[in-house]
């Protein structure tokens, strides 16, 4: 079999585990959520915690917890992060400076896990357990109980409720990430990933050398990390760390647990709101995006346009030889569409239009299937904006799922949507009028200005992959990028509770002749055109300067 | 007044179920898979796939190692690794791919003056002399497309005398041939090429690679000339295992054939047929060659 068959093989198998999981782990998804039973171990925490799980919050309410909940995160994560070098790190590491601790904990609270740290020289064990495994765990479930209480916005009518985010937020950790979790460690520890608590030990190698063997629990922080769509890697090298990343087929798992929870949740969504069909149009309408993306990918990598690539005959520079070229790339799109941002081959090497791919990955919105959660909720504003765009050309009030699309509900929408592109361009913009930001950069040219864009399209989007050439732990790029995923984060969900507040408070409307059906291939198309209309038109100036100018000659 | 007690009682709220979560999720969670890890089985696993001579651990079998002298200079009794952008190579303290781009291919070059100063090489120049070098260490031709006869980038930086590299040829420029270099090409449209001096502004030219005569699939395999990504790559191409085994067999006098049996022994397929890339472990391959074959210096 040919490398290009392989690979091939590699994503059939990958996609049809994923439709498999989809049905059963979707259902699963939507008892978990809508069940009205606590366990146990739920009831205990809600007792200390001191919140009152049967509570039925108003968006604002709802808002307000998750607000709380992750400034809270922040300011723990970042005391945390200023005292871990006196908390059994396994070497002498300083103290971490306020800059980049402030960059670690926003980025890891706004499940980005943008790293401008390296993990073995920098942290210690008690940290990236307690601190940042945390909020991988905790960032993934905000993001699925926001979208969650979206999808209840348009379930429900006629109340000002959408649940409980307490609720929503620990049965997310406890009942969807834990289990899945523990499975997955168990089986990386299987395929060689460590999980020990050992110091760094010197050996002496067979060539007369030294070299430092690295510890620490890998293999649970990188079951969780895949899961949650988190991918902050325990070392700087993320998934390409033979101890985070040991084989072939950890390789493929890696790649599903990351896609898992995106490509079921909208079954879940059509379950909750009692259509399932309407769920089937919303994950093909994903699955044809990350479909086209991943085909072009394996096209430009495959084909290895480019001065460097040709001379070496092939685009492996940055890529680990057990992977190879197609899976690396299947990877690379696989963590831009969705926020996860773990690597196992390095971007800023890839082929100019395969760069360009992974850009353009995450300035769609990371909606195919996008992060836990933010994916669906994306998608769904999308499909707000579509049924618009839809209602226009025939003249009538949009409908979308018997909720009527007015303005209150089209302003939160086009909130969302110009959110991450002002973030990105206005952020890339001053970063590059800026000479102490501009000296950041690794390589010359366009592809300098790529590295610039790829760090806040990333930070934006709260992806945390790089075109990691860009020396990003300095003053100016800790704190923008940091601000920019917090902004990136938490504007877009104000925005998407305020449109579900005010869908639920809505009366449904009946269904007539001239509502446009949304589970149908029309929709699909609409849908589909609308995100890649959207996207090329707000990022096309940006990319045509950084790596389409690069590929293109 | 009230407001600011709601808002307070949230954040208590939110700090008492963040640390009931971080023991959890936090504490409880890595505890319970470290006591899973710690059947027998996964033990090994989990504390680092460690592979030991002589009683002595001399590494990991997932960790990549160099096989080069304090000078970095290959060691030709033991199969070579890839290049490695791990810190001085293959230090797990210092993880990190190259992240040079697929058109980075000018070179800043040393100053002469300054003996210590080694300049920036492109990645394109890095390609090229790696080649050069692998090919003479193993006997096969280093050439690539886009690379001089001297190990560095083909690049012209080419003067027009119009705007917008209109009009005619002024002058022509070997941009990573720093002088006193024999530039490849004697003429470029009839223009004699000048070597590179350092510190000149050459940024005015329109930068034009040249790809040369040199094979698509050159001998020396892709690997060979690429930094992998973590910097700690434990495997090599079948590939380049093959060209380096009439070298290493020379260098410790075993027969080529038999050295052939044992490197087919350690070269791993696809998994399930479809999974990664063929590869061979180099540290376990040069484990075996010392605990079969020892090497005795004649230095």
């Amino acid at each position: 079999m040919s490398s290009t068959w392989a690979g091939v093989v590699f994503l059939g198998t990958l996609a049809a585990a994923l439709a498999a999981v989809h049905v059963p782990f979707g259902d699963y998804m939507a008892r978990v959520l809508t069940g009205t039973r606590h366990l146990a171990v739920e009831r205990v925490i809600y007792r200390l915690g001191g919140v009152a799980p049967d509570a039925d919050q108003t968006w604002k309410r709802y808002l307000r917890s998750v607000l709380a909940f992750s400034v809270v995160s922040v300011l723990f994560l970042y005391g945390l992060l200023r005292v871990q070098h006196l908390i059994w790190p396994p070497y002498t590491v300083p103290q971490m400076t306020a800059d980049q601790s402030f960059n670690t904990a926003a980025s890891f609270v706004t499940n980005t896990n943008w790293q401008s740290y390296s993990g073995e020289s920098a942290l210690g064990y008690v940290v990236q357990m307690t601190g940042l495994a945390v909020q991988n765990f905790a960032s993934a479930a905000v993001g699925i109980a926001v979208a969650i209480a979206l999808v209840r916005g348009f379930a429900r009518t006629r109340t000002d409720r959408l649940g409980n985010f307490w609720v929503d937020l620990t049965r997310v950790c406890l009942r969807i990430l834990l289990p899945l979790s523990v499975v997955a460690a168990v089986v990386f520890v299987g395929a060689g990933m460590i999980e020990n608590f050992h110091h760094y030990a010197t050996v002496h190698t067979l060539a007369g050398g030294q070299q430092t063997i690295t510890g620490g629990p890998v293999a649970s922080q990188e079951a969780i990390k895949e899961i949650g769509t988190n991918g902050g890697g325990f070392y700087n090298v993320n998934s390409a760390h033979p101890f985070e990343n040991p084989t072939t087929w950890t390789n493929w798992i890696e790649i599903f647990l990351l896609l898992c929870i995106g490509f079921s949740l909208p079954r879940t969504f059509g379950r909750m709101i009692g259509d399932k069909r309407q769920g089937y149009a919303i994950v093909a309408v994903m699955g044809v995006l990350a479909v086209g993306s991943v085909v072009l990918m394996l096209v430009f990598q495959g084909t290895h346009h480019g001065t460097v690539p040709t001379a070496v005959g092939a685009s492996t520079e940055g890529t680990e030889t057990r992977f190879g070229i197609p899976d690396s790339a299947i990877f690379a799109t696989g963590t831009t569409l969705t926020s996860t941002g773990s690597v196992d081959s390095f971007h800023d090497s890839y082929t100019s239009l395969g760069g360009a791919m992974t850009l353009l990955n995450m300035m769609l919105g990371e909606v195919a299937p996008g992060g836990t959660g933010s994916g669906l909720y994306g998608i769904l504003i999308l499909a707000v904006i579509t049924v618009f765009v839809a209602g226009l050309m025939v003249g009538r009030t949009p409908e979308y799922l018997g909720k009527k699309l007015g303005a209150r509900e089209l302003k939160f929408a086009s909130l969302y949507l110009l959110t991450t592109p002002a973030l990105v361009l206005t952020g890339t913009g001053i970063a590059m009028a800026l000479p102490i930001a501009r000296a950041g950069m690794l390589n010359s040219g366009p592809h300098g200005l790529s590295e610039v864009l790829y760090a806040f399209t990333s930070a934006a989007n709260n992806n945390g992959s790089a075109f990691a050439g860009l020396s990003a732990n300095t003053v100016f790029y800790n704190y923008a990028l940091g601000t920019v995923m917090l902004l990136g984060r938490f504007l877009p969900m104000i925005f998407v509770l305020g449109l579900a507040g005010s869908l639920a408070s809505q009366q449904p409307v009946p269904a007539s002749d001239g509502t446009l059906p949304t589970h149908r291939l029309l929709f699909v198309g609409l849908l589909t055109g609308v995100a890649l209309i959207v996207v090329a038109l707000t990022y096309f100036p940006a990319l045509a300067l950084g790596p389409l100018a690069e590929g293109l000659h | 007044m009230n407001a600011v007690a709601s808002y307070l009682r949230n954040a208590v709220a939110a700090l008492r179920i963040l640390l009931l979560l971080t023991v959890i999720v936090g504490i409880g969670y890595p505890l319970v898979v470290f006591g899973i890890a710690q059947l027998p089985g996964l033990q090994t696993r989990a504390n680092g796939s460690l592979l030991t001579l002589h009683g002595q651990v001399v590494g990991s079998r997932l960790i990549g190692q160099g096989f080069t002298d304090a000078d970095g200079k290959p060691l030709p009794q033991y199969f070579q690794s890839r290049p490695s952008a791990a810190g001085a190579g293959y230090d797990p303290t210092a993880t990190s791919a190259s992240n040079l781009g697929p058109e980075s291919i000018v070179d800043t070059l040393p100053d002469p003056a300054d003996k210590a100063s080694t300049g920036k090489q492109s990645l394109l120049t890095q390609v090229c002399a790696r080649s050069l070098a692998v090919g003479r260490l193993d006997g096969v031709d280093g050439a690539r497309p886009f690379c001089t006869p001297d190990g560095v980038g083909a690049v012209l930086a080419v003067f027009w005398s119009g705007p917008g590299y209109s009009g005619t040829v002024t002058r022509v420029v070997s941009l990573d041939q720093a002088c006193p270099a024999h530039p490849f090409l004697a003429t470029y449209r009839g223009v004699a090429v000048e070597c590179a001096r350092f510190g000149a502004d050459y940024s005015k030219g329109q930068v034009v690679p040249i790809q040369g005569s040199a094979p698509a699939r050159p001998a020396v395999p892709a690997d060979a000339v690429t930094a992998s990504a973590s910097g700690l790559d434990p495997e090599i191409s079948p590939a380049y295992a093959t060209i380096q085994e009439a070298r290493v067999a020379k260098t410790r006098g075993i027969p080529v054939a038999q050295l052939e049996a044992l490197v087919a022994r350690y070269r791993t397929g696809r998994d399930l047929g479809f999974l990664g890339e063929p590869r061979v472990n180099v540290l376990r391959l040069n484990l075996a060659l010392d605990q079969q074959y020892p090497y005795t210096a004649t230095r």
